[in-house]
């Protein structure tokens, strides 16, 4: 090849033939970047077929081997997109999400696991989890560049975000799991991991009733493993949520893949989805931290005061409390209340919580004159013009009120202060708050 | 012109690749390359040290995910993580601008020289030569990884205690580990940056002007950089070549996350592959009349 070379004496005689193999030259680089175009959209077609071909099994049998399963031990990665609709609020006010980690550590507060939570309500995220039986857990956000984990070795409970080099350090009550929401204190390792599609599943089950259609709707490949699809679908008319489908892993009963749709169609609300896992033992240190040297460390006690911080956050979303992820959010079957002056109405997919805020906060939330003016001055004005981007009106034999809306939890707040949360489309909730 | 006096007649291509590499690594250019690269983590452990003194021992905490490059708050904590920190600073644009400067020149800076016909001349092919060009960047590449990890490395133990690292997942690794992963960064990042190389050849080939070359490959990296900002072309950023770069993050997992690391390379590999042949169909079809 090296004696063909073109020299600068050949310059005036550009030929046909040097012009085609010129040509065929420049076709390298094309057909290089085809190839590699054809391999990516060919493999992500690839991916998207193969059901696997698995014995029928009724819906029962598939629920009773979730039931069943005893999986001890696991680790693996999850990929969550969650897609809520929440109202994406001005910087500086955020949720939480990604871009403003600095938020709220500037105090040098303890990285609060709540605030991680609700990054969790918007986006895309992959966790990793590692279980080794009901006393060694532990889960971690994959951030760039850094790793927010939770870590839960007998009654230690480490959080550590890596980002500011700041850990929490709690002990985990060993009531704990009888208690229920009673720990709220110690919300941590439970909360996170609530967001594995193990937990997920089991709550969709405990809601389970008549008002609800399950079948088992095919097959599916999760993470290389071959599992069922069962589809929960409500019946009920007046709810948001379309219909939720987990993939079961056939051998082991464990819930790989979890996703939740909203009635109004589009992208998945919630999809927790396992893109690798090992049912075999995590390893021996993978339970066990110590904080680094220089990091700051935040004793259990200081949690008090994130947790009052975050309560703002979760206003919108009062009955996640019990769910874990956001997402779960007016599930029935999460007992929406928690606190003592609510109430649910309604059954099934269409309960609607009730609670009652209080006068003052009904109307300085609506904008009533009295209230707006205790907000305080332009802060108030501020944040009366942010809550009515949020809210839209409505008025009906109750009164006039607020309804919040996300994709699927619509939220009522009347002027004087009753609040109508459920994962219920608007007009439900003005009839039962016209219902009063 | 000396340039040419100093190739051997007749050489086969290791030759034309030594004599690539000492050429380049000889130049003023190169060396003040280097030199400003090793002196990135100086300025950034010094700068840490004072903050941390100021601030009253292990404080710099508080704050320290709000800004400035990752890693930088553990910085103060273990010496080691000086090395993260300062790649994570410079991977964004030190490290390309000084690979697409010597890419960019390669070829063309021959040509406005006037030494490439000479190159040309001895009859080691076009496509030889080529690849010694690429290889001579990529190895520049590992150099100035190397140079900074190395810096890194030395004013990190110089300035801050050095022990068992905590990884970013929060286990905890023998400090002999924690360098042994220190290493093997370094060669990732090394070879994230082989597709800019590539890039930067191609680019090379298609002008007579070194600076043109220069100032478009690293044009064209603040141009990636700046589209991968935006969330609103998320569809195509898998496919931009720093999409990945920071991944090399992943490697202070517990366990090593390798998604990002495998996909990172594969990128480079592919536009390592595109521009790499659309640089070898520019050179050997082009005619070389300077």
């Amino acid at each position: 090849m090296a004696g063909n070379q073109p020299t600068s004496e050949v310059q005036d005689f550009e030929g046909p033939a040097r012009r085609r193999r010129k040509a065929v030259r420049y076709a390298v680089p094309v057909a290089v970047a085809g190839v590699a175009a054809a391999t990516i959209g060919i493999g992500s077609a690839l991916a998207s077929t193969g059901d696997p071909d698995l014995p029928k099994i009724s819906a029962q049998d598939l629920i009773a081997k979730m039931a069943q399963s005893d999986t001890q031990q696991m680790s693996g990665s999850v990929k969550i997109n969650t897609d809520l609709g929440l109202p994406s609020l001005p910087s500086g006010l955020s949720f939480g999400d990604g871009g403003n980690k600095g938020e709220g550590k500037k105090g040098g507060s303890a990285p609060s696991p709540q605030s991680k939570l609700t990054e969790l309500a918007a986006g895309s995220h992959t966790l990793r989890l590692a279980v080794d039986g009901p006393d060694k857990q532990r889960v971690s956000i994959v951030e760039r560049a850094a790793e927010y984990s939770v870590v839960r070795n007998g009654d230690e409970v480490w959080a550590y975000d890596s980002s500011s080099n700041t850990v929490h350090h709690s002990k985990a009550p060993e009531a704990q799991r009888s208690h229920g929401k009673g720990a709220k204190d110690d919300v941590l390792p439970k909360d996170l991991g609530g967001a594995s599609p193990q937990e997920l599943a089991k709550k969709v089950l405990a809601a389970a009733d008549e008002t609800t259609a399950v079948t088992v709707d095919g097959t599916a490949k999760v993470a290389g493993r071959d599992a069922y699809q069962l589809l929960i679908k409500p019946k009920a008319d007046d709810t948001t949520v379309g219909s939720i489908r987990i993939a079961v892993d056939a051998k082991n009963g464990v819930p790989l893949k979890f996703t939740l749709a909203a009635k109004g169609g589009g992208k998945a609300v919630v999809d927790a989805a396992f893109t690798k896992v090992d049912f075999g033992k995590p390893g021996a240190g993978t339970f066990d931290f110590t904080p680094p040297k220089g990091a700051k460390v935040t004793e259990g006690g200081a949690a008090g005061h994130d947790q009052k911080a975050d309560r703002d956050h979760k206003a919108d979303h009062k009955d996640g409390r019990e769910g874990g992820l956001p997402g779960m959010l007016g599930m029935p079957g999460t007992d929406a209340a928690g606190a003592g002056k609510s109430k649910v109405l309604g059954k099934g997919w269409s309960s609607i919580a009730e609670f009652d805020a209080g006068k003052d906060a009904g109307s300085a939330l609506n904008g009533k004159g009295a209230g707006k003016k205790s907000a305080g001055g332009k802060g108030g004005a501020d944040a009366q013009a942010l809550l009515d981007g949020f809210g839209t009106k409505v008025s009906g034999d109750f009164g006039s009120g607020r309804v919040y809306s996300t994709r699927i939890v619509n939220a009522l707040m009347t002027d004087d202060g009753k609040v109508y949360i459920g994962a219920v489309t608007k007009d439900a909730l003005v009839k039962a708050a016209n219902a009063k | 012109m000396s340039r040419a006096e100093t190739l051997p007649i007749g050489m086969p291509s290791l030759s034309l690749f030594r004599s690539e590499v000492t050429t380049t690594f000889r130049r003023w250019r190169t060396l003040a390359l280097l030199g400003v690269l090793a002196a990135v983590p100086v300025l950034v452990g010094i700068a840490v040290r004072i903050e941390t003194s100021r601030g009253g021992g292990g404080g710099r905490g508080d704050g320290g995910g709000g800004g400035g490059p990752a890693f930088i708050g553990q910085v103060a904590g273990n010496g080691l993580f000086l090395v993260f920190a300062s790649l994570a600073a410079t991977l964004p644009f030190f490290l390309p601008m000084a690979i697409g400067v010597i890419a960019g020149d390669s070829v063309a800076g021959e040509a406005s020289a006037g030494t490439l016909r000479y190159l040309l001349v001895a009859p080691a092919g076009r496509t030889r030569l080529l690849l010694a060009k690429f290889t001579t960047t990529v190895l520049f590449a590992f150099a100035a990884t190397l140079v900074v990890a190395a810096s890194a490395l030395a004013v990190g133990a110089l300035l801050f205690p050095v022990g068992e690292v905590t990884l970013i997942s929060g286990t905890t690794v023998s400090f002999g580990e924690g360098l042994l992963r220190a290493l093997a960064i370094a060669g990732v990042v090394a070879l994230s940056l082989t597709g800019l190389a590539a890039l930067g050849l191609f680019v090379s080939t298609l002008t007579n002007s070194g600076i043109a070359a220069m100032a478009t490959t690293v044009g064209l990296l603040i141009t990636v950089q700046i589209l991968d900002q935006f969330p609103q072309l998320s569809a195509v950023q898998p496919y931009l070549f720093p999409h990945y770069w920071l991944g090399f993050a992943d490697l202070l997992r517990d366990p090593v996350y390798w998604d990002q690391i495998a996909r990172n390379l594969g990128l480079q590999a592919l536009y390592v592959a595109v521009f790499g042949s659309a640089a070898w169909a520019r050179f050997t079809s082009r005619d070389v009349t300077v």
